[in-house]
């Protein structure tokens, strides 16, 4: 057990340490071409970390960025579980929309964004948007599997209850399928993680993905590295946290 | 006797009675077609059949979940438009929902909001005497995933119960379970029907479990389906204890069954099964 444990702890941080190693070596090489690339050093990217994370004024970033995260997935959700609900309920929706869904999917999120920043101005409602559409899809898909997997004897046993579509909705299909969609959840977390940095490089002023392009138009390659380890560890926490509250659920 | 105007809820013809039902799915070949028979008050009916012939289908339309392509069914003399608040089902899964402990299992849907209105202690009361009548009393707090299979039928039936039924529909309901648990829910079926005052509509392909649980046996055979005999079984419960007449009617039951070929053209038997005779000469049944 403890030796399992040890493995468990020591071989990750050993992979996390030798990549440390390579991004050494790989500034080292590049700096003999271009100078500037000392920047992007692991040993300046760190002290710089704890120097920004000393200011406010990378929390307010993240506490922005955060915030989006949290709206773009409301909204996903908004969206994506009704949507799944009647995928998997109404066989005529779901075949109507089927290779709609699929085709939209498979259009990168960004490739909106001019449109967006177009339909619905500067500001923070493209991003939404962005986010959301990303986020939309496995939850509406995990949803719509959840509805197919019901036992047909709870939807009998509702109806056998004369119970109200409000009843049969509430009392068995949502929680019958929480399951599923705090999977999608899950997932859509990432893939808004992802989406987000990007999304946040046109037309708003505050958060992580803004805040990369401001480093580097101030040339402060120090941060923008530092930034990037935040966002690489932000994301990790993020995806740790639902895995852990999914896990939970699924242990009650 | 002439100034009583209101309709009596229990009439001569019984809890329930289903009148020539045929039903085909999707305008498909009928799985059954005029089929006729009632439910008298707290009666235990069993309907046998193959697998196959539409034993389920036919009780989902006396349930009210199905609509019949003809006929009609009635419960307590009215026409059923819709499953009726005093009807029960048990599956042959327990079907709980995992997200429910065991006591809000039972008490699922009795705040629905057309179920007659009931307060919260009566409530509690009725969860509380149908635990204990499947004897899971105690067990109130328990996640359905925690239950064996016997014990998760069990908390099924005291759902079922909780409606205070006047008519109980259960499908195979012990069909999944292993014999020495099955052998203790026949018994436990008889025992809480009997305590509830409530009639039974037991669907079955298992002969002895027919011939030891309920008062009269409905044959169904044939395709399209209809009833092709029928048994009363006037045996005092535990019957387990007539081997030999059980013995004789299984035989009985397997020759009209055998009998029954797919061209239609039955005659209805009517057999009774009687104590006196049984307990004297065990190898006899009357007509
Ligand atoms: N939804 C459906 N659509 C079309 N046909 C169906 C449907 N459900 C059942 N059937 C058919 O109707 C017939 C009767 O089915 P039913 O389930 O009522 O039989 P059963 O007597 O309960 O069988 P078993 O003992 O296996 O439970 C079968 O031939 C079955 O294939
Ligand atoms: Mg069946």
């Amino acid at each position: 057990m403890k030796h399992s444990l040890l493995h468990k702890l020591l071989a990750p941080c050993a992979g996390l340490l030798f990549a440390v190693f390579l991004w050494w070596l790989g500034t080292l090489w590049l700096t003999r071409s271009m100078p500037i690339a000392s920047n992007l050093s692991p040993l300046r990217a760190f002290p710089e970390l704890f120097a920004l994370l000393g200011s406010s004024l990378i929390w307010e970033h993240t506490l922005t960025s955060l915030q989006r995260v949290l709206a773009g997935l409301g909204f996903a959700l908004l969206v994506g579980v009704p949507a799944g609900i009647l995928t998997g309920i109404s066989i005529g929706f779901a075949q109507t929309t089927g290779t709609l869904f699929q085709f939209l999917r498979m259009i990168s999120p960004l490739s909106w964004m001019p449109i967006a920043v177009m339909v619905l101005g500067v500001g923070d409602a493209p991003v939404y948007f962005l986010l959301a559409f990303a986020a939309v899809w496995p939850i509406l898909l995990n949803t719509a599997a959840g509805v197919g997997q019901l036992d047909e004897n709870w939807l009998l046993l509702s109806r056998s209850l004369s119970a109200t579509p409000w009843e049969r909705l509430r009392r068995v299909i949502l929680p019958a399928i929480a399951p599923h969609i705090l999977t999608g959840v899950r997932l859509a977390i990432g893939v808004i993680w992802i989406v987000l940095v990007p999304a946040e490089m046109l037309g708003v002023s505050a958060g992580l993905g803004y805040f990369i392009l401001d480093t580097r138009d101030r040339l402060a390659y120090h941060e923008l590295m530092a930034t990037i380890l935040l966002i690489g560890f932000l994301g990790f926490l993020l995806d740790q946290l639902a895995r852990y509250l999914h896990k939970r659920w699924f242990q009650r | 006797m002439t100034n009583s105007i209101t309709a009596i809820p229990n009439p001569e013809g019984g809890v329930l009675q289903a009148e020539s039902l045929t039903f085909s799915h999707d305008g498909g070949a009928p799985v059954f077609a005029d089929v006729s028979f009632s439910v008298r008050p707290q009666e235990t009916l069993a309907l046998l059949g193959a697998s196959g012939c539409g034993k389920s289908t036919l009780l989902r339309l006396l349930a009210g979940l199905e609509k019949p392509l003809q006929g009609s069914v009635k419960f307590l003399g009215e026409p059923l438009v819709q499953p009726h608040p005093r009807s029960a089902l048990v599956f042959q899964q327990a079907s709980l929902l995992p997200w429910l402990n065991v006591a809000d299992n039972v008490s699922f849907g009795l705040d629905f909001r057309h179920q007659p209105r009931i307060n919260t202690q009566e409530r509690k009361t009725r969860v509380q005497n149908a635990l204990q009548a499947v004897g899971m009393a105690g067990h109130e707090k328990s996640s359905p995933a925690q239950l064996s299979g016997g014990m998760a039928q069990r908390v099924a039936l005291a759902r079922a119960l909780a409606r205070e039924p006047q008519l109980l529909f259960a499908d195979e309901p012990f069909s999944a379970l292993d014999p020495i648990t099955r052998g203790e829910m026949q018994s436990l079926m008889v025992d809480v029907v009997h305590r509830w005052h409530t009639a039974a509509l037991l669907v079955t392909h298992d002969i002895d479990e027919a011939i030891l649980v309920a008062d009269r046996i409905l044959l169904m055979g044939g395709a399209p389906a209809k009833i092709i005999a029928e048994w009363t079984v006037d045996l005092p419960h535990p019957r387990t204890v007539y081997p030999h007449a059980i013995q004789e009617l299984r035989q009985e039951i397997l020759e009209a069954f055998r009998g029954c070929n797919p061209l239609g053209n039955h005659q209805v038997h009517q057999r009774k099964l009687s104590p006196a005779v049984t307990a004297i000469q065990p190898s006899h049944f009357y007509i």
